[in-house]
């Protein structure tokens, strides 16, 4: 971290960063924004096009209702209103990935506007606004030829205009963003948010969320604004972070050495971990929306948001005060357990099932063995074979006295290995736990038999002793007596 | 009084990705300048407090479902390529 | 009288008696069209093979017991702007000189239900813009009823073919006056449906709030039932409004008594010709005769509308037109190194010279700086002129007034400047920008032969209306003139 950086920790920062993020999100409906294709990811290219997303001449575009209700309920979520009537625009400029040359997006009446996120920071809350959310189609994809696969230095480009006509939505903040870990927190709290939703993938790596964020700096408590810098190819958590600290780094040295910031699109470069200036069109970006004539305005009545907001499930946030106020459970787990909607999920059916007084050993078993098991194999959840009933069963038996926490671990290892109930491998391998007083009544006669001289050292006060006679009982079980009532007939019995 | 100059044409041609000799640019200028005269006439209506209309019909809401179709062949989608290469539409150099 | 001069209505009759045959039909197009191709460039595409097995196909449908519609066996004209799978569809455009589609139009779909034989791709302007059909990368066309003179546009070939014969009836498209106009200059029948009657899915955009399929027939009747086989709501056309089913022939009455006409005095105005005038103030009194009721009024808005509409018009297709790029199909510039080189070398070289005006216009006026003054203005004044209407509408059943301001003019006269050939649209241009329906029937002939035609304007969704004036004006009219002349 260098000398200007605001990391919080209480170093006194001269430059106060002004952040703020655009985030495209693709939807993961079944077909495409304006026309019935289907979305396609990996399929050969143009084999998911059809006259409308083509562009072809005479073809008209008609909206996806499924869009609509992913993009609102997404909106909702972010705390947004769904303004009463919406409209899109085309937004108008040549490049071989349009279709049309112009996108149809939303401009001046985007669909919803003025929410905001809160972001955790762990030792304080970013609350930051959400501007706009707002419905536009995606691009196609160019495939550069030549071996670097990269623009400049190719003769030539092929076009798949497969993902062309991906709904997509925009979501765009204030910049009331001021540092690089505070946007990596935010698009993960953002990301985690779409997927507890459902409409999305959001894979970075596929290109599903992407992200570009602007960047100003101003001496701290400083009301003016400094010239901001555009940064584009933010595709990773880690990437934001780093691309924004390389940026702060760069307007900070200018400022320094006096120099001004230009107002600019930049690239970063992971490789590097440096940011470029992109080359200066000739002309500047002049898109003249003006309302698509070809689509009839969206207006939304009260009702119809009621009913998409009672699909939105419990989110992230009201999970994790559920879990730390009604569960009790402790902060840390409560955080993990939320972070992924599927284990949240799946906590939350085993929670259900077990009731108040054991939910805590589910916790326990999610974010310890069952998340280093799913770690080590690189599995998800969902993939683990193993069902919250499954699960469920193993923690009442061992609640219930019936296996010991140590063969629990064993018997947890065949579950997921066999994808068997753990009632069959306790029955399979004998592996109950024996409780019966009197079965242990006797093994222990029989240990303290055969070891005079231990039981004389208990009895001439030599406490610790008694558990190398306990040892031995759990050596004769193996491993299967309940230690506490070893322990407590044992006792009884070297007391007489 | 000029309403567009050559260098405001110049810079619409741009936008509008259409290439003119400098005879055509001189030419449509001054066309376009007849033409915008002409147009000039709505200032002269009062539209004080009038919404402006995008289309005459009074619909909204026209969705459909999200039910796939079937896309066209990869053969029909390049049938009329002016070039074309490992099933893309092949472009020059992108500038 | 030669079959390919008669009505769809007529030949339906005759098909039903059985006294011509699906063949019969084609053969009598073809022959005049090979006639007559060569003098008034109607067809761009015109394909005598193609019409035969299209009539043979259909001989075979009647023989086995086909149910005969109200097109069966009609040789349509269709307007070059309409995408017919597999055929060439080009827009009259040098950009699209090649383009095959590999979709059907709404409207040829619901014609093909109907069993019709598609006549030909009928010429017209450049992306239907123009008013005499001399903007065409085919060349012009002619008006069949003097080869000197333009057949209006942008539909001119349309109406020249319906006028000369080459085909039953056509499918045109109207986005300032294009159906309109050169049925009055050609002397047939052109009705411009209300916005969103009729798909506009495979109708290569001029403005998309503009234009409309419709009609051009030879009689009222024909129009009607036209109109009733390609209207309808299309999920493909967001803009497309559901009516159900209309059977339009069923308001072809002939009765206007006690029907209230007015006179938009902004319509009858300086540059309507005197023989216009006169003619169509004939038939106002015959319409007075027949007991409706006619008064003038003033639609004070209607000055602004040429100007509106070359607002709208032009920045609509400026993005419309975006499209055509040579990227994904029609032609392309092959010398050029760069992208961004190639669209503008391919667009410079596919457009034509009406084209790229209007994409400069509209360019402009969408142009940053100068929205709000040109296209959010001009938005605006659309609304004064869709509320004149509404309160005449609240008055009159419908309104009057010529279709043309003059009769066909000379090839060549308006070529050099725009603005004079834009006038040619100002009766028509308001109807457009307000979404309604209206007709063009002829009423008459000028000193020199040529007809005239009469615009009959209603209020949205009041084709009814129009179908009752116009068949009973097309009854007392009488107007009957064709080209013979072209087959001597
Ligand atoms: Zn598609």
């Amino acid at each position: 971290m260098n000398k200007y950086m605001n990391n919080n920790t209480g170093e006194m920062a001269k430059y106060e960063a002004v952040i703020g993020l655009e985030t495209h999100v693709e939807l993961s409906t079944n077909t495409k924004m304006f026309c019935g294709c289907a979305l396609s990811f990996g399929a050969e290219p143009n084999t998911r096009t059809c006259p409308v997303c083509l562009g072809l001449p005479g073809t008209l575009p008609v909206i996806n209702s499924k869009a609509v209700q992913f993009a609102i309920k997404t909106a909702l979520a972010l705390n947004c209103s769904i303004n009463k009537s919406s409209i899109f625009h085309r937004k108008n400029y040549f490049y071989a990935d349009m279709p049309k040359n112009y996108q149809i997006s939303q401009y001046n009446r985007p669909l919803a506007s003025n929410g905001f996120l809160d972001v955790d920071m762990g030792s304080y809350v970013r609350r930051v606004g959400i501007t706009r959310v707002h419905m536009e189609e995606d691009t196609g994809k160019l495939i550069h030829t030549g071996s670097s696969g990269r623009i400049s230095e190719s003769d030539a480009s092929i076009v798949d205009y497969n993902r062309a006509g991906t709904p997509l939505i925009e979501i765009v903040t204030e910049p009331d963003i001021r540092t690089p870990a505070e946007a990596k927190e935010y698009l993960i709290a953002l990301r985690n948010i779409i997927l507890y939703l459902d409409v999305s993938d959001c894979s970075m790596e596929q290109g599903s969320l992407r992200c570009d964020a602007n960047i100003s700096l101003k001496p701290a408590g400083a009301k003016s604004m400094g010239t901001k810098t555009e940064i584009k190819n933010l595709n990773s958590f880690r990437f934001i972070q780093r691309g924004l600290e390389y940026e702060y780094k760069r307007q900070a040295g200018l400022l320094e050495e006096g120099k001004k910031v230009l107002q600019q699109t930049r690239h970063y470069d992971h490789l590097t971990d440096t940011t470029s200036a992109l080359r200066l069109k000739e002309e500047a970006h002049d898109y003249r929306y003006f309302p698509d004539p070809d689509l009839v305005p969206l207006i939304m009545d009260k009702d119809a948001v009621q009913d998409i907001k009672r699909e939105i499930p419990e989110l992230p946030g009201e999970k994790i005060k559920r879990y730390l106020e009604v569960f009790g459970l402790p902060d840390e787990t409560a955080r993990l357990i939320a972070s992924d909607k599927d284990t949240a999920q799946y906590f939350d059916r085993c929670a259900n099932i077990l009731g108040p007084g054991k939910l805590k050993a589910a916790a326990n078993w999610i974010t310890g063995d069952f998340a280093a098991y799913l770690n080590k194999e690189s599995l998800k959840i969902k993939q683990s074979g193993i069902s919250a009933e499954s699960l469920c069963s193993l923690i009442e038996m061992i609640e219930g006295g019936r296996i010991s926490s140590k063969i629990a671990k064993s018997v947890f290892e065949e579950m997921a290995q066999s994808k068997k109930e753990p009632q069959d491998i306790i029955m399979e391998h004998n592996l109950e736990q024996v409780s019966d007083e009197g079965e242990l009544s006797k093994i222990i006669d029989e240990v303290i038999a055969a070891n005079d001289e231990v039981v004389q050292q208990v009895k001439d006060g030599k406490d610790k002793a008694i558990g190398f006679l306990i040892g031995q009982v759990m050596a004769k079980t193996k491993g299967k007596a309940n230690p506490a009532l070893v322990n407590g007939i044992m006792s009884k019995k070297l007391k007489k | 009084m000029k309403i567009i100059s050559l260098e405001q044409a110049s810079h619409v041609a741009k936008l509008a990705e259409l290439e003119l000799s400098s005879d055509e640019l001189d030419k449509i200028t001054s066309q376009l300048d007849d033409i915008l005269g002409h147009v000039a006439k709505i200032n002269e209506a009062d539209t004080e407090g009038v919404r402006p209309t995008s289309h005459t019909l009074d619909t909204n809401n026209v969705l459909r479902e999200d039910t796939v179709k079937d896309s066209l062949s990869q053969e029909d989608a390049l049938k009329n390529a002016p070039q074309q290469s490992g099933g893309g539409f092949l472009v020059p150099k992108i500038d | 009288m030669q079959l390919n001069f008669l009505t769809a209505h007529k030949l339906k009759k005759m098909l039903e008696k059985r006294e011509v045959c699906a063949s019969d039909i084609a053969a009598s197009i073809q022959e005049s069209c090979e006639k007559l191709q060569p003098k008034i460039n109607a067809y761009i595409n015109f394909d005598k093979s193609i019409l035969q097995k299209q009539a043979e196909e259909i001989e075979c449908y009647i023989a086995a017991g086909g149910k005969l519609h109200d097109f069966t066996a009609i040789p349509v004209a269709v307007k070059d702007n309409i995408c017919t799978h597999g055929i060439k569809t080009t827009c009259a455009s040098k950009i699209l000189a090649d383009y095959v589609p590999v979709y059907d139009a709404t409207v040829i779909k619901k014609l093909q239900e109907h069993k019709y034989v598609l006549a030909g791709k009928a010429n017209m302007d450049e992306f239907a813009m123009g008013s005499s059909n001399e903007n065409s990368a085919f060349g012009p066309v002619k008006n069949p009823l003097d080869l000197q003179m333009v057949p209006g546009g942008s539909s001119g070939g349309p109406a020249a073919a319906v006028c000369a014969g080459m085909a039953i009836c056509a499918l045109g498209s109207d986005t300032g006056g294009s159906i309109r106009q050169p049925a009055s200059l050609c002397g047939i029948v052109g009705l411009k449906p209300t916005y969103g009657l009729v798909s506009r899915y495979g109708l290569i955009s001029f403005a998309s709030s503009l234009d409309q399929v419709g009609p051009i027939t030879r009689d009222v009747t024909d129009s009607a039932n036209l109109l009733s086989a390609i209207s309808g709501w299309d999920q493909c056309d967001s803009t497309s409004i559901n009516t159900g089913k209309v059977s339009y022939k069923d308001f072809l009455v002939d009765d206007i008594k006690g029907l209230n006409i007015g006179v938009p005095k902004q319509l009858m105005a300086e540059g309507v010709d005197s023989q216009v005038a006169d003619s169509v103030n004939n038939a106002l009194e015959m319409a007075q005769h027949l007991g409706a009721n006619i008064e003038q009024i003033s639609l004070p808005s209607l000055e602004y509308a040429l100007s509106v509409f070359y607002v709208i018009a032009p920045s609509e297709a400026s993005s419309n037109l975006s499209k055509f790029d040579g990227v994904r199909y029609g032609y392309r510039n092959m010398q050029a190194s760069t992208l961004h080189q190639m669209y503008r070398q391919t667009r410079a070289q596919g457009f034509g010279p009406e084209v790229k005006r209007r994409i400069m216009i509209g360019t402009y006026c969408l142009s940053s700086g100068y929205y709000d003054a040109y296209y959010e203005k001009a938005q605006r004044v659309r609304t004064l002129i869709i509320n004149d209407f509404k309160k005449a509408f609240e008055k009159y059943d419908v309104l009057i007034s010529p279709t043309s301001p003059t009769t066909a003019f000379k090839i060549g006269e308006k070529t050099g400047d725009p603005l004079s050939m834009y006038l040619s649209d100002i009766c028509t241009i308001p109807v457009n920008l307000a979404g309604l329906p209206a007709i063009s029937i002829p009423c008459g002939l000028s000193s020199e032969n040529l007809p005239i035609g009469l615009q009959i304007i209603a209020g949205t969704l009041r084709e009814d209306l129009i179908f009752k004036t116009a068949y009973s004006l097309e009854k007392a009219i009488g107007f009957n003139k064709f080209p013979l002349h072209l087959y001597e």
